[in-house]
């Protein structure tokens, strides 16, 4: 592969169009959010650290409180899960790139834009103050001060993004798998992969309708959630949890998906009932449609309506056990080998269980009425998104990092990272569950003295540094590496899947040659076959590859995305300041329409990749 | 935002101290303190507001369910999380040493019997919770006697009203003894949630929608709450107190509070009915008078209420002192936005009053008993 001049430096991450590079750019960006998202929930527990805090204002806090959630979901777990399915997806399949190169460096662009819009807000004139949740009529309340628009254009944008790389997604897996991998052959990732897919696909139709409405509510005075002009403040939370829901099962099926790798590669065992792993996957994404109003059971949909969801919400912890039992046959009769990854695979079983068996709880309507809204909640779904989506992504992140640089994040600094979160983890959302009990509702600024809540906010607060300590230790080992990692190899892990086939980083074209599937973790059986007794064997002789072939065409680099992502930042700034923003609005779709032209018009492969 | 900081008292929690109290580990539960908003001295209890003692036959049964599932939860945490670890010891890899592995891929019938084994346990949890459910959300029938109450969520205050009786209050509610309380709430501008712990779970107050809580107490006391559902700036400053007595005595209150206000005749009352009446009574009434707006609580027997501000503020010529001097200085309010034309009260506003008419006011707001 030559590469010509632009095609180094920051030019040509801009321009790239490299499933790989793009999994890069998503998970550093990802990470640098963390942060962000991190730094938000630090102030959030120095505030709630003592009854009466006075480090944020109310103003503040709610700004802080809606921010931390929105940094978290949209622009931390959704970016970390995409970051490893645009690296991994093409590679687990056999392909050499996802089916829309240029839609999928679109797809990045546009996020990046939604969440430096977002992140703009605080600099001029506050954050969303509203919740990530933006309850109407509060979210369409108070519309001379923009926040809420921020808001909802932000999500809107980032919606768009998620959605651009479903499709991507999608059309990837069902039509560039190599030949021979199956659907049931794909890798369990590869097909919670597509899960979330849909998903996206179907749910973002349904929150994109209802921004819009809180945006017309706000700058047309349309009243869709406004009860004095004949709509209803109650709709909103049907739309926004009719798509909020889902997005749980966004949020947490890529971490099911990486743990479905991770315990059977270091259990040295394939996983156990993956026909069950996969269709109670596909289980969880169509009964994640039918549960969305235990958010609201204290909305006051009647009995009837609530004891309906109140079935549905119990019955989707079955594919979730599902799931959990599977994991435990698969680590049963192992050889456990507690490396990193897997101590974050197993932390994951552990923490996920917890917030599981919490959730069944809210299920239970005349009890979570006692619990709805309340600590109690926000310890349940800490348990489940950091406990579950951020430990399965740490996990995905050790286990792939060397496949990623070469190189093996130190394993040292990697356990102390990983006991240390734990604790932390542990420490501050364990507490939680009493604080919620105990009367303490969510979205407070402060709470009173004398009311008993005192010692336990200030254990979460502790708990809070653990874990920010813990992060420090991951950039540790993160610049440890980079500096002096060891070289992993093609292989470090003793894999099953085909990224373990490739050379560690992969060539530009994943594979020489594309592979030819013959059975499920086809890499593990190149390398094993079962003995009668159903013991692994070394296979001895190696079939060589094949030569390779001929020239091979990947998609130029292209300006055009980011191009056309740049001119949508400038018109979402536009709306917000109607009506003379209309002039960056304007100006914002001109360069969009250039960006999008530009693209149509060029020719799809360069000379020099020929 | 800064509560009223009598010396010493509140200094303890500012910044580099909080910070200090973190890296130390150190516990500040002991300190009480003479805060306005300490709730201690309201209630007896440690946790005034813990969801599960509950204090009435209703509150009981959901208390009761809730711990059933939860010790459900803990034998299903024990079993696996014994599993796991288990495993892990069990079946760890020694240093160097590579086991041979038997290569199992599944276990059909196993599998089978661990996706109806919890489907079965969840069936039968859902007996009671369904049942729970319907009981407590059948409104009450005519020979219960019920208590109706009318409470509509308002930025950041709530509003009482007593059909029975006539009469509108705010933030305190008070109920008989024994018997049943049917609350039907709404709200006048965004969602609210109604929530007081020991009595029955939270219910929002949706504005052009009416939902209800039914509880009953069966202890005399004083129960405290605050609003559940994010409602905007002074959310956490939006509290509830509820007080139970026996019947007798409930009627004896019900009736002072149905009786109109006695206006003042002389004095320095009589000078703060005057600034009322110029300042005050485009939000607020009382009954009885010429001040009948409702953008603001009903100040008909103002005195006889233990709190103010959302109850957030003990009844105390001191606090109401400062609260006149600039309401926003102890609850976080933006009364600059508000648009009386449109409906949209966002906090008192600072009336630039001067000291002689506070001190006159609170002289009024005082015979308002």
């Amino acid at each position: 592969m030559t590469e010509t001049a632009h095609h180094r430096g920051m030019w040509r991450w801009l321009t790239t169009t490299d499933h790989k590079k793009i999994g890069i750019l998503y998970g550093i960006t990802a990470m640098g959010f963390f942060v962000v998202g991190g730094i938000e929930a630090l102030f959030i527990r120095l505030q709630l650290a003592t009854p009466n805090g006075e480090i944020l204002s109310a103003d503040a806090y709610n700004q802080l409180f809606t921010m931390h959630a929105t940094t978290m979901v949209f622009l931390v777990v959704m970016p970390a899960a995409a970051a490893l399915t645009n690296y991994f997806l093409p590679i687990l399949i056999g392909a050499r790139d996802v089916a829309f190169p240029r839609l999928n460096a679109f797809s990045y662009w546009v996020f990046v834009a939604g969440g430096l819009f977002l992140t703009v807000s605080f600099f001029v004139g506050g954050a969303p103050d509203g919740g990530w949740f933006g309850y109407a009529p509060l979210s369409t309340q108070v519309t001379e001060v923009v926040r809420m628009d921020y808001w909802a254009l932000g999500l809107q944008v980032l919606g768009l993004a998620s959605v651009l790389s479903s499709v991507n997604f999608i059309t990837t897996v069902f039509t560039m798998r190599a030949p021979g991998m199956s659907l049931m052959r794909m890798p369990v990732f590869a097909w919670m992969a597509t899960v979330v897919s849909f998903l996206l696909l179907f749910s973002l139709p349904i929150i994109t309708i209802g921004l819009l409405q809180v945006f017309l509510d706000r700058n047309l005075g349309t009243g869709f959630y406004s009860a004095a002009s004949g709509g209803d403040p109650v709709l909103w939370q049907h739309l926004f949890w009719l798509f909020g829901h889902p997005e749980v099962y966004v949020l947490i099926l890529p971490a099911m998906g990486i743990v479905s790798e991770v315990l059977p590669t270091f259990s040295r065992k394939p996983l156990f009932g993956r026909s069950f792993v996969i269709f109670s996957g596909i289980a969880i994404g169509f009964m994640g449609f039918g549960v969305w109003a235990h958010h609201m059971f204290t909305a006051g949909l009647g009995p009837v309506a609530e004891a309906a969801f109140s079935l549905t919400t119990m019955f989707i912890a079955v594919p979730t056990g599902v799931k959990i039992f599977n994991w435990l046959g698969t680590i049963w009769g192992g050889s456990i080998r507690l490396k990193t990854p897997m101590l974050f695979s197993l932390g994951f079983i552990f923490l996920f269980v917890i917030g599981g068996l919490s959730g069944v709880t809210h299920s239970i309507v005349p009890s979570d009425a006692q619990q709805h809204d309340t600590y109690y909640v926000v310890a349940h779904f800490h348990y489940v998104l950091f406990g579950g989506a951020v430990f399965g992504i740490f996990s995905g992140l050790y286990y792939w990092w060397p496949k990623v640089t070469g190189k093996l994040l130190n394993e040292r600094i990697g356990r102390l990272h990983f006991w240390l979160m734990f604790i932390g983890m542990n420490l501050t959302f364990a507490p939680m569950h009493i604080l919620g009990l105990n009367g303490m509702p969510r979205r407070t600024y402060r709470y009173a003295e004398g009311l008993g809540l005192d010692l336990w906010n200030l254990v979460a607060t502790i708990g809070s540094f653990t874990i920010a300590a813990s992060l420090l230790v991951f950039f540790w080992n993160w610049y440890r590496t980079a500096k002096h990692g060891q070289p992993a190899g093609d292989d470090p892990w003793d894999g099953r899947t085909l990224e373990w086939s490739i050379s560690s980083p992969p060539p530009e074209h994943n594979f020489d040659v594309i592979p030819v599937v013959h059975s499920e973790d086809d890499f593990w059986h190149r390398k094993y076959t079962e003995n009668e007794a159903g013991h692994a064997v070394t296979v001895t002789a190696v079939p060589s590859a094949p030569a390779a072939e001929g020239p091979i065409h990947l998609p130029s680099p292209s300006y055009y995305p980011a191009l056309a992502s740049s001119g949508i930042f400038v018109l979402l700034l536009g709306l917000v300041y109607l009506p003379w923003g209309l002039i960056a609005v304007g100006a914002g779709a001109v360069v969009t329409m250039w960006g999008l032209f530009g693209w149509s018009m060029e020719p799809l492969t360069r000379e020099d990749h020929g | 935002m800064s509560l009223p900081q009598r010396k010493g008292a509140s200094r303890r929690h500012r910044r580099p101290l909080a910070l200090a109290v973190l890296v130390a580990g150190l516990v500040l539960t002991a300190c009480a303190g003479d805060d306005p908003t300490n709730l201690g001295r309201v209630v007896d209890g440690d946790v005034p507001q813990n969801s599960l003692n509950p204090a009435g036959p209703i509150a009981d049964k959901v208390d009761s369910l809730f711990w059933l599932v939860f010790w459900m939860a803990v034998v299903i945490f024990v079993i696996v999380s014994f599993g796991l670890v288990f495993a892990i010891l069990r079946f760890r890899e020694r240093k160097g040493v590579t086991r041979s592995v038997r290569q199992v891929h599944g276990n059909t019938r196993l599998e089978i019997a661990w996706t109806i084994v919890p489907a079965v346990i969840l069936a039968v949890v859902a007996v009671p919770t369904l049942s729970t459910l319907f009981e407590i959300r059948t409104a009450p029938a005519p020979e219960d006697d019920a208590l109706e109450i009318e409470v509509i969520g308002h930025q950041w205050w709530w509003e009482f009203r007593y059909p029975e009786y006539g009469f509108t209050t705010a933030n305190e509610m008070h109920v008989p003894m024994g018997r049943p309380v049917y609350l039907t709430l709404t709200s006048a501008d965004v969602i609210h949630s109604f929530w007081v712990p020991r009595l029955a779970g939270k219910r929002d107050a949706v504005p052009g929608r009416t939902t209800n809580i039914l509880f009953e107490t069966d202890e005399e006391g004083t129960f405290i709450g605050q609003c559940a559902e994010f409602c905007g700036l002074a959310h956490a400053d939006m509290r509830q107190r509820v007080f139970s007595h026996p019947e007798a005595e409930f009627e004896a209150w019900a009736l002072a509070q149905a009786a109109p206000a006695t206006l003042p005749t002389e004095g320095a009352a009589l000078a703060g009915w005057e600034v009322f009446q110029t300042q005050c009574i485009s939000c607020h009434a009382i009954d009885g008078t010429s001040a009948t707006a409702q953008f603001a609580p009903n100040l008909t027997h103002f005195a006889s209420r233990t709190s103010f501000a959302g109850a957030t503020l003990d009844n105390t010529e001191e606090h109401l002192r400062e609260w006149l001097r600039n309401p926003s200085s102890l609850k976080p309010m933006t009364p600059e936005r508000n648009d009386l034309a449109a409906g949209r009260v966002l906090g008192m506003p600072d009336l630039g009053l001067t000291e002689q008419q506070i001190t006159d006011l609170i002289a009024f707001l005082e015979t308002l008993r």
